[in-house]
């Protein structure tokens, strides 16, 4: 099992959630957070005071898989979050391995827990 | 002192009516930020905010000239530019200086001018928008407002609108449309959800807006006098029953009164009453309250099933509801109460006519010169910002300033200093 941490502009944040639909990965979380990853800083000025935005907004993704399932999901990030520019700023995804998974409702254990219930 | 002829209670309230159309215009803005994406706030706002400066001083310069001096069937002429004239001395009719009889009027300008932004928020560069602003309050406001109230070929015709049906409502509505079309739609239109970012702001919004509506209405009777006591009693009853109206249709298709919609009834319901507020009795207006709530929430519902990405829906809240106040004087008006002309069910079949011919002209006219003028505009410059622009959002893009900053991260600039 790994955790896959996808880290993707907020304005591509639905191009990611279509793409990792489409590639049939449910089961996911995401939250708002800011970081640098070495882009521009962008310049804003409020009445006189013009200050750089160190810190840029970004969506972090957080997605629990089996590990037959890794690559789907990357491809799915990458596709839905790449903006084809080639600049900086498009995001980072990081891969780390799971100990363990437990799904609170039924018990279940391991792969079991991060492969979705059929409906 | 005042000069002779002027009526110094007329006057007071013509004062008070033009500050509070004047507050209409960032009432608007507010009401359209609530509307759009968090990102687009800023630039959604500064597009009403925008009008108070472009259309004021196109409005000084040439505009009120255009629709107010003279008696040409099409368009007035330029002996007003640059408030030639325009004094101390009574305008013609009225017991008010003319002086503030051009402020009154400009705040119609601005606040029309600021109504066609519905259109195109979320995807329109700032500085052709300013340019679109000016050469529109010109063009296409002044020449309506001329043909309904500076005695132009509608006013002759005997074309019933008091207080800018034509020119302010359909001008705006079908001015709307043709924008739309125009600039395009926005890049994620018909893809993903693009929801309202705050509903407070909508209900504030409309709530101010009816608040000035008192002096849109009440003030276009020009005086203290009977007309304006009806139009403002009117101004009140007609919102009112659309308001009520909207929450029962809402209930009864969904189960749930919607707070974006109660706050589209207030400025539908105010709409609709603007032409005829002066000339239909109140009972009659509360019924045109009723009756104006039907088609706009009809256009409202199919509107964003197309592929027209009329975004903020002028053209059903302003444009179809303005429409139907427009027609509704040719049925209702009574001469019993608005001492000028009766409509087909007081007697006169012939004031419906004049009405309709004031429904076909006036949205054509608007539509293709608007149309016409983004046209012109986009031979010279690109209308609109670019995909990655849209996605990025226009606030930051064209203003470098976020409506919820929260100040992590953003360090202070310094400056070299010599």
């Amino acid at each position: 099992m790994k955790l896959v941490i996808g880290i993707v502009r907020p304005e591509k944040t639905n191009d990611v959630l279509e793409a990792l639909f489409r590639a049939d990965i449910r089961g996911l979380s995401m939250h708002r957070v800011q970081g640098h990853g070495g882009e521009l800083e962008r310049v804003e000025t409020y009445r006189g005071t013009t200050v750089s935005m160190e810190l840029a907004e970004k969506v972090r993704f957080e997605i629990a898989v089996s590990d037959q399932w890794v690559q789907p999901t990357v491809d799915a990030l990458c596709a839905g979050a790449r903006t084809g520019e080639g600049s900086v700023g498009d995001g980072k995804i990081f891969v780390i391995a799971l100990e363990q998974v437990v799904r609170i409702s039924s018990g279940q254990t391991g792969d079991d827990a991060v492969t979705p219930v059929p409906r | 002192m005042t000069a002779a002829g002027i009526d110094s209670g007329d006057t007071a309230w013509m004062l008070a009516a033009t500050a509070l159309v004047l507050l209409m215009t960032p009432a608007l803005g507010l009401f359209y930020a609530g509307l759009v994406r968090s990102k687009n706030v800023l630039n959604t706002f500064m597009m009403s905010i925008a009008a108070l400066a472009v259309a004021t001083v196109t409005w000084a310069l040439v505009g009120y000239s255009l629709a107010f001096d003279g008696d040409g069937a099409i368009i007035g002429g330029l002996g007003n530019a640059l408030l030639n004239g325009v004094d101390f001395a009574p305008r013609d009719g009225t017991t008010i200086p003319h002086l503030l009889f051009f402020a009154f009027q400009a705040t119609f300008c601005i606040v029309t001018t600021a109504l066609v932004s519905g259109a195109v928020v979320e995807r329109m560069r700032f500085g052709p928008f300013l340019v679109f602003s000016a050469l529109w309050s010109v063009l296409v406001y002044a020449v309506l407002a001329h043909w309904a109230f500076g005695g132009g070929w509608l006013q002759e015709l005997g074309v019933l609108d008091f207080a800018g049906g034509v020119p302010v409502e359909m001008g705006s509505g079908f001015s709307a449309l043709a924008a739309a079309l125009v600039v395009g739609a926005r890049k994620d239109y018909g893809r993903q959800a693009l929801l309202p970012h705050n509903a407070v702001f909508v209900i504030v919004g409309a709530g101010l807006l009816w608040f000035g509506w008192f002096g849109f209405n009440g003030g276009s009777g020009f005086s203290a006098g009977n007309a304006s006591v009806l139009a403002f009693v009117n101004t009140l009853l007609t919102p009112a029953c659309t308001l009520g109206t909207w929450m029962i249709i809402d209930l009864i298709r969904g189960r749930q009164a919607t707070a974006i919609g109660a706050a589209t009834a207030i400025v539908v319901g105010c709409v609709g009453i603007t032409p005829a507020a002066g000339f239909i009795s109140p009972a009659w207006a509360m019924v045109l309250g009723v009756v104006a709530a039907l088609p706009s929430y009809a256009v409202i519902q199919w509107r964003p099933r197309t592929r027209v990405d009329e975004t903020l829906d002028v053209l059903a809240a302003h444009g179809v509801a303005g429409l139907t106040g427009i027609l509704f004087i040719g049925f209702f008006a009574n001469a019993s109460w608005n001492g000028v002309a009766d409509g087909l069910v007081y007697g006169d079949a012939a004031q419906l006519g004049k009405q309709a011919v004031a429904v076909l002209a006036a949205p054509t006219y608007a539509f293709l010169m608007t149309a016409g003028i983004l046209k012109g505009i986009s031979l010279f410059v690109a209308l609109r910002v670019t995909e990655h622009e849209e996605a990025l959002g226009l606030d930051i893009v064209s203003h470098g300033e976020e409506a919820y900053a929260t100040g992590e991260g953003a360090m202070l600039f310094r400056t070299e200093r010599a």
